[in-house]
């Protein structure tokens, strides 16, 4: 066939695959072979035209920062730690482990202390120390946090987008409503109860509950699902002391206040882990914070033990208890969760656990649930608070609105509490996470 | 209790997604574990079957399967699973693809500027097919450094192409920075909201000197490319086609999205997540263990399909002390040293390519004694041994085929 004959010496005409695919035989080579596919997949490049992407801040910049005497680039702190190019990427390169060190690097060494931005994204990060000053006194942190002078005023000079309502804080936290329930004692009972109805008299059946900030301050409904449904299947609960379990300060490049929390929390679960509790997490950037982001960042005692004892809590049941099957054979009669328009959050993907509600609720008599899609709602914890990244944000999570418009019904449910939020702000929908939902079918 | 299904598929590239399928269509409850992304995305989107034999370019693949030596994925599943898989393809791809009217190879033209056999081929790039004789005009865009339409025109007269190919180049509408991802291109283009078709064919227009057919890279869209296409072919006056590109590809990315509503539509469940050990009673697996960030979780299954990947996709390892198979620990057969594993010249015969676990008829693994490594688990795609996916152009074909018969036996097995 002429058509193939070579037309130079040079030119190889026969183009079988793309360029320098050749597979990598030396071991410990660097990676990333520059595929690409990380930057298909990162929802910031995708709208931003200025930000370079994961390859770039992952390997290319950390070989650079090797080579010379570069400092790292700004852009960074676009970067949102979805960590969506972690489990995009084919060679396994520790994408986002590279961004949360470049980030904590440039923080560090290029951000001024004290620059309004250094303290906008402290505080930020710090939610849970506003939302414990905040839970105090909730009717008046509501009404003073989304009062308008003062919205303006934080966006204007301190960078907070006066285009979002601030989440209401709960008039009773979830640690009240425990201690008010009887703590673990009172959670012994119950369980010990459940466990004689269910025929289990004899097993031990202990986790350990790690609620994290927003399921304590501002959705104790979420927490207080949790309980109900361990309950049910017989688990003695206890919700030890912790702090923030760190993703909003990774996000903000704060790994210093991150492992000040971290070591509080290894502690006091970790403890747990020893004495054969399981560790449960109902937020999904939680739960990835203690699985994966602490043993990558920190070196603290027990964090190994407590990364692979820790599990988000429909994960849990699904794989210790029959919980597909007594959804299958339940029937919800809320007619308010009919219809759910269900968003992955971008760290319930990153473990697996993308397609686990849906599947669930696939059986469950009185629910329908239809996923809105793949793509990120784009708020990423504290990004979309920020001013200067709140059109980026919504830029992002456009799709995901449309889908949810196009879903019969106007309740949202997602994992995340972050991603609830948007999801909120975008639609005006009523959010409900997964737990709530087993709570209706089963309790 | 726990997670089960009958059917569990470890690796959701081509391979793994077909064999999800055919499970699926055998009436199984199919379950797909896959670690990140497939391969599916970089690949030209091009489906061969077999393109070179020896060396020479194939007009009729299914003629050359015959003389395949036996160790070869095709001649052990035979011609009517090559057949199978292709027809599980088109059903997935329906309209979107082309070359399903005949057994014969068809010639397309890629941003190199060479022509590349191939069975199947995206409806996007039709018009541009080598062997028809209507004259072209390649269009790249400067910010796209990755195709140069003028030098991929040279190479094709060069190759001496029935039609007369000019190149040229032109600024994408709203300039895009240098090293923008292809998904900008493509995002622009389908959300058109600053008119960016209408633009782009404006510029075209000005270099465009009536060829009755125009190339652009293939960056025409990702959900609406027809679309595109239409609007550009219709102000231009000229069809309009898309010429392959490298990693990361439109048509794989598009390709994959057709993957991925099938698997839901079959009612796959789809896990993204690592599969790191197994447990077995003997030589019958019970389950895959699926890593979840430090956590592990067995998914239990009845029929297991092991189908990720070769070197690439990172289902055959290789570091100095050798070349495995790193799931279930399988047999993989290469010389004991190293220095064996490639020869230097550079278009020679590759022996590592060809790495792979060996499997018998029914596609199941054998240990290097010949027995069966497990009962219930089969192989397919890249992570069989005995292709040269790059040099004889067969690489989704085979995974095609040996995903197709794996899942279908698979399937067959639990029912
Ligand atoms: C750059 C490139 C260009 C190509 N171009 C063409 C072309 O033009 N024409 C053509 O016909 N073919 C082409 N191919 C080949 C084709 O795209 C596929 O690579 C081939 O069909 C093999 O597919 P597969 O499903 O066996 O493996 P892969 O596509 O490699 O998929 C394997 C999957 O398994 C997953 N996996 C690996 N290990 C694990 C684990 N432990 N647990 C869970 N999941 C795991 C991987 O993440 C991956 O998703 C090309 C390939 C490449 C890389
Ligand atoms: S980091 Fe991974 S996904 Fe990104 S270019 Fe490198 S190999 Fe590809
Ligand atoms: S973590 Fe998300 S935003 Fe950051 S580079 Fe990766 S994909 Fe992009």
């Amino acid at each position: 066939m002429s058509d193939a004959e070579s037309p130079s010496d040079e030119f190889e005409p026969i183009e079988v695959f793309p360029d320098d695919e050749t597979p990598d035989l030396r071991p410990g080579a660097d990676d990333c072979y520059k595929c690409s596919t990380c930057d298909t997949n990162c929802p910031v490049a995708e709208v931003d035209d200025d930000f370079p992407g994961p390859k770039f801040q992952g390997p290319e910049q950390w070989r650079l920062k090797r080579k010379e005497d570069t400092s790292v680039d700004d852009s960074i702190s676009k970067c949102s730690n979805c960590m969506r190019c972690d489990s995009a990427c084919p060679s396994d390169v520790p994408l986002s482990q590279m961004h949360n060190t470049a980030r904590a690097e440039y923080v560090d060494e290029e951000l001024s202390k004290t620059s309004l931005t250094y303290w906008r994204n402290r505080v930020l990060a710090n939610y849970r120390t506003s939302a414990f000053l905040a839970s105090k006194v909730p009717r008046v942190a509501n009404a003073a946090m989304n009062f308008g002078p003062a919205r303006w005023a934080m966006d204007r000079l301190f960078g907070i987008t006066s285009e979002r309502e601030f989440p209401a804080f709960a008039t009773e936290t979830f640690r009240e409503w425990w201690e008010r329930e009887g703590g673990a004692d009172g959670s012994r009972e119950r369980a010990r109860a459940a466990r004689e109805r269910r025929g289990e008299e004899g097993e031990e059946k202990k986790v350990a509950y790690f609620h994290g900030c927003y399921a304590n301050y501002n959705t104790p409904a979420v927490g207080k699902a949790m309980v109900r449904v361990f309950e049910h299947f017989g688990y003695e609960l206890v919700v030890p002391k912790q702090r923030c379990s760190g993703t909003p300060m990774f996000a903000n490049g704060m790994l210093d206040d991150a492992e000040r929390h971290a070591k509080v929390n290894v502690s006091s679960m970790g403890d747990l882990v020893e004495q054969g509790y399981d560790a449960i997490a109902s937020c999904t950037s939680c739960s990835m914070a203690l699985r994966q982001e602490y043993p990558e960042l920190f070196d603290i005692d027990g964090i190994e033990d407590l990364a692979e004892n820790t599990w988000e809590a429909l994960e849990y049941l699904r794989v210790q208890e029959d919980l597909s099957g007594e959804l299958s054979a339940a029937t919800v009669e809320d007619e308010n969760i009919a219809e759910l328009a269900y968003h992955a959050p971008c760290h319930a993907r990153n473990q697996g656990l993308d397609g686990q509600a849906l599947e669930l609720f696939a059986d469950l008599a009185g629910v329908d649930a239809e996923d809105v899609g793949d793509s990120c709602s784009g708020i990423s914890g504290t990004y979309g608070w920020k001013s200067e990244k709140y059109d980026t944000s919504m830029k992002i999570g456009d799709e995901m609105f449309e889908h949810m418009e196009d879903v019969e019904g106007e309740v949202g449910m997602t994992e995340c509490p972050t991603c609830a939020m948007q999801m909120e702000h975008g639609t005006g929908y009523e959010i409900k996470h997964p737990l709530e939902i087993v709570e209706s079918a089963l309790v | 209790m726990a997670i089960e299904d009958d059917v569990l598929v470890v690796g959701g590239g081509v391979a793994g997604m077909t064999a999800a399928l055919a499970a699926a269509e055998a009436g199984a409850s199919v379950r797909l574990v896959t670690k990140s992304q497939s391969t599916l995305r970089h690949a030209s989107g091009l489906v061969d079957v077999l393109g070179y034999a020896d060396g020479d370019l194939l007009a009729d693949p299914f003629a050359a399967l015959d003389d395949l030596p036996a160790d070869h994925p095709y001649a052990k599943v035979g011609v009517e699973a090559v057949r199978d898989g292709l027809a599980r393809f088109d059903a997935v791809t329906g309209e979107r693809y082309r070359g399903g009217h005949t057994d014969r190879n068809a010639l397309l033209p890629t941003h190199g500027g060479a022509v590349k056999p191939t069975a199947r081929y995206p409806a996007s790039a039709a018009a541009g097919l080598a062997s028809d004789e209507r004259d072209a005009l390649l269009v790249g865009f400067e910010t796209l450094s990755d195709f140069d339409a003028p030098l991929a025109a040279d190479h094709l007269r060069a190759a001496d192409v029935p039609f007369d190919v000019r190149g040229a180049t032109v600024s994408f509408p709203g300039t895009p920075r240098a090293d923008a991802k292809v998904t900008r291109y493509a995002h622009a283009l389908d959300g058109n909201d600053d008119e960016e078709r209408e633009r782009l064919a404006a510029r075209v227009a000005r270099v465009h000197d009536g060829e009755p057919r125009v190339g652009f890279p293939a960056v025409l869209g990702e959900a609406h490319p027809g679309d595109v296409r239409a609007t550009l072919a219709d102000a231009l006056d000229a069809d309009v086609f898309e010429v392959p590109m490298g990693p990361p590809s439109l048509p794989g990315i598009r390709l994959e999205a057709d993957y991925e509503r099938a698997l839901r539509e079959a009612g796959v469940n789809v896990v993204r997540r690592p599969v790191v050990d197994y447990e077995a009673d003997g030589e019958h697996l019970t389950a895959a263990v699926v890593e979840r960030n430090g956590q592990h979780v067995p998914h239990h299954a009845e029929s297991f399909v092991l189908a990720t990947g070769g070197l690439v996709g990172e289902g055959i390892d290789s570091d100095r002390g050798g070349v495995r198979e790193p799931v279930f620990d399988c047999h993989v057969p290469h010389p004991a040293d190293r220095y064996d594993w490639f020869v230097d010249e550079r278009f020679g015969e590759q022996p590592y390519p060809r790495f792979g676990v060996v499997v018998d008829d029914d596609l199941r693994p054998r240990d290097a004694e010949g027995r069966i490594e497990f009962e219930n688990l089969r192989a397919a795609g890249s992570v069989v041994g005995g292709a040269d996916f790059a040099a004889e152009c067969s690489g989704m074909g085979v995974s095609l085929a040996t995903g197709d018969a794996a899942g279908s036996a698979a399937g067959a097995d639990t029912q």
